[in-house]
């Protein structure tokens, strides 16, 4: 039923149709449907940290710019770029996922990741600056260069929201992981098997959108 | 097995001659671990029904010490710090681990797929490790209640929460996690009923505890989340300190009761619009007629779902909101008594001339509606800001919500035990009994809780330990009450205890109802339907045919 001879060993790239789905399409449909609902919860999740955002912000302006101005924009904006490229190659991926390349799904993921550990380094250098100059959440805050109502709200909103978004940087890249091991060695990713990589890949993309609310948030505004 | 779409031979059909080749869910695999490692949506619901019904048993027990406790002005059977934390944890045990998952996760696990012609729900094995989930959080909660206990009450305002020396973070954790099973059973309900609908059954052919189940899903999905950054939030702050809800800091704890309400009000709506689709079901089985108005019922569930997103406020009238947005959280709480109104109505009007077979659960319908209705006005009358003011935190507000939120959802929860205990089991229990227990639960229920309007208007505070002595007279009725409630519960465990275990067969379809669950066997069969696909009767309960009735005004 395949036209391309894309499976290295020959085997049909079919997933497996559990008993109670009436089929195959159904059970993708499904399996989007479920993971379009997911995301919405993820959403709602950092939702909450949003609005204490905003109504912090609200309240305390000056320490919000303060804040603001005290990060660093450049490995803020490296990041940026690190993270929307790492979304295009896993976005690649589920291209060639559909073509049956199981090769290049497995290369477009190993750059996703390779860029993923790349966020998290830049990250980890911006905490260990914070951690050492003490521009840190509620009663650990200790720097003397920066002292005004609300600001130590601002780096509890920072290392919440961030933190928060370090977690699912690490559980995306799991899940991508997995499904890269699988096109490197199972090689069945092909034109009627793909959700997993889709799924994976549209997770990837709900990380990357969550920074892209968080990039402006905390460092530009 | 020859599937049918007439349900009309129902109680004498036979079902013991299939069982050598498709034998019921019950007794397909015996090991204890075909039953824990199930993904079969049936065992999995009888699971959830074993623990849910044990952590109804402990937050009934914490609500018997306080209502013994109360019998008396000051000390009785315990200190002012146990009294605390017995409050709170009655509220935990009885909103986490009961009321939320009670209805869905036990009755709309099991009824979902065959109320749909489906073989399981759309993700076998998330289901599964939505149970585990629960019983892992529940582990959580337990043994952070068991060492030390919390004394926050279930709300865990802070400031207080963040400070207290008892032990919030595991208890916030294990609310955490329960949140997460929550989610996955809300996703895998809704993706089921958009995929897993058989041949025939459209939108609006749904049965009305689908739809309900559906609308409660929606909730679930979009409210938990909040909860589960709120708790994580807490926790945080209970441990390290943070800061984000901290006033000496310029935190803001309203912000906290804002994020809390907007997860915690509409999760009223999950314990109770389950409630409302059960009702639905056994109104039309026990009066032998057509739903009146499936439509209305069936958008009023997802009206209020939706409305119940915006009516959070009313929770804090007197927390420093402005006059103008208490009066337009009061109007947006009102509409939710439009929505339900609707449901009554249509309840009311299936009733209206139909046969009623007034059988156990058609008792406690009675007993639904009636706690419905003066808990829901009630409900409106502390909607309303000015009277609200005086009302807030007395035993007034206590006597509501266990009135609408709880009364509705036991009523529910042990009308659909009974009208699906057959279903479930393949048992016939003693209807006799039935009647005698649910007739002392709804006396017993309002025995306890009218007392508590009538202290809570003279203007007892509630979570107080102490009150004078003035109180004691309606304090003692409350706790009489109380003690008839749970006896009325304990006739309840022995008789459906005796006929799972003795109880003759209960054949296919012992109401003869028309609902679709009573399609399949009963009990199912693994994988529900065996053979080709089975056809469903033109729409669900479909007792009269509007168009063919004798007397007009029959439907």
């Amino acid at each position: 039923m395949q036209s391309s001879a894309h499976t290295a060993d020959g085997t049909a790239n079919v997933p497996r149709l559990a008993e109670h789905f009436a089929s195959l399409e159904v059970q993708n449909h499904a399996a989007r449907l479920g993971m379009w609902l997911f995301l919405a919860t993820e959403i709602l999740l950092f939702a909450g940290l949003f609005v204490c955002y905003g109504c912090y912000r609200f309240l305390f302006p000056e320490a919000w710019a303060a804040g603001s101005r005290s990060l660093d924009l450049t490995m803020g904006t490296v990041n940026t770029i690190v993270l929307i490229t790492s979304s295009l190659t896993a976005a690649l991926a589920v291209h060639y996922a559909k073509e049956g390349k199981n090769k290049m799904v497995g290369v477009m993921f190993a750059l996703t990741l390779v860029m993923a550990v790349g966020f998290l380094v830049i990250k980890y250098f911006e905490y260990a600056h914070k951690f050492h100059i003490g521009t840190l959440p509620g009663r650990y805050y200790f720097y003397e260069g920066m002292q005004m109502p609300g600001i130590t709200l601002y780096f509890t909103v920072y290392f919440c929201s961030t933190a928060l978004h370090a977690l699912h940087v690490i559980i995306g890249m799991t899940v991508l992981a997995v499904a890269m091991v699988r096109a490197f060695k199972k090689k069945d990713f092909g034109p009627n098997n793909y959700t997993m990589v889709e799924l994976g890949s549209m997770y990837w993309h709900l990380v990357d959108l969550v920074w892209i609310f968080l990039f402006p948030m905390l460092y530009l505004v | 097995m020859t599937p049918s779409s007439s349900l009309d031979t129902a109680g004498a059909a036979p079902h013991d001659e299939h069982h050598d080749d498709h034998p019921s869910y019950l007794v397909d695999g015996t090991t204890i671990k075909s039953w824990l490692l199930t993904v079969d949506h049936k065992r999995i619901g009888v699971m959830f029904l074993f623990f849910i019904l044990l952590f109804f048993l402990v937050g009934g027990i914490f609500a018997m010490l306080l209502r013994v406790e109360l019998l008396t002005p000051g000390p009785t059977i315990m200190d002012a710090m146990t009294y605390n934390r017995t409050f709170t944890l009655h509220g935990l045990v009885m909103i986490f681990l009961f009321m939320i998952p009670a209805i869905p996760a036990v009755f709309g696990n099991f009824m979902l797929p065959l109320m749909l012609g489906a073989k399981d729900v759309a993700f076998p094995r998330l289901n599964l490790a939505s149970f585990y989930i629960y019983l892992t959080g529940a582990v959580f909660m337990l043994w952070g209640m068991l060492n030390g206990g919390l004394d926050t009450g279930w709300t865990f305002y802070t400031p207080y929460s963040t400070h207290t020396t008892t032990t919030v973070a595991p208890v916030m954790f294990g609310a955490f996690i329960i949140g997460f099973s929550s989610i996955a059973t809300g996703i895998n309900f809704i993706v089921t009923c958009h995929t897993m609908r058989a041949p025939g059954i459209t939108w609006f052919k749904m049965p009305l505890f689908v739809w309900a189940i559906y609308a409660t899903s929606c909730i679930q999905v979009l409210a938990t989340p909040v909860i589960g950054l709120l708790t994580v939030l807490v926790a945080v702050e209970n441990l390290f300190s943070f800061g984000m809800f901290d006033p000496a800091r310029g935190g803001d704890p309203v912000l906290f009761q804002h994020l809390f309400w907007f997860y915690s009000h509409p999760a009223v709506y999950i314990m109770v619009l389950p409630a409302f689709g059960v009702m639905s079901e056994i109104v039309s089985t026990y009066s032998r007629k057509n739903i009146f108005g499936y439509r209305a019922v069936a958008y009023s569930s997802l009206g209020i779902a939706f409305v119940g997103f915006f009516a959070w406020g009313h929770h804090m009238f007197v927390s420093g909101q402005s006059t103008f947005d208490a009066g337009v959280f009061g109007v947006l709480t009102m509409l939710v008594g439009v929505f339900t109104a609707i449901k009554v109505f249509n309840w009311v009007g299936t009733v209206y001339k139909g046969a009623v077979d007034f059988k156990t659960p058609f008792a406690y319908f009675c007993g639904f509606l009636f706690f419905t209705v003066f808990g829901g006005m009630t409900g409106i009358a502390l909607g309303t800001v000015s009277l609200d003011v005086p009302w807030h935190d007395t035993y007034f507000v206590v006597a509501h919500f266990h009135f609408i939120m709880v009364g509705a959802t036991i009523m529910a929860f042990l009308a659909s035990l009974h009208y699906w205990f057959p279903k479930m089991f393949g048992k016939t229990y003693h209807e006799g009994w039935g009647l005698v227990s649910a007739a002392l639960i709804i006396l017993g229920f309002n025995a306890t809780f009218i007392p508590q309007f009538l202290v809570g208007n003279n203007g007892m505070p509630r979570r107080y330990y102490d009150y004078p002595e003035r109180f004691q007279a309606l304090n003692v009725a409350s706790t009489a009450g109380a003690s008839l409630l749970a006896f009325g519960f304990i006739i309840i465990a022995c008789y459906l205890t005796y006929a799972l275990v003795f109880g003759e067969a209960s054949g296919k379809n012992p109401w003869r109802s028309k609902g679709y669950e009573w399609v399949s066997e009963s009990p199912p069969p693994t994988h529900n339907f065996v053979g080709p696909q089975v056809t469903f009767p033109e729409e669900p309960h479909f007792y009269v045919d509007p168009k063919k009735a004798e007397v007009p005004d029959a439907v």
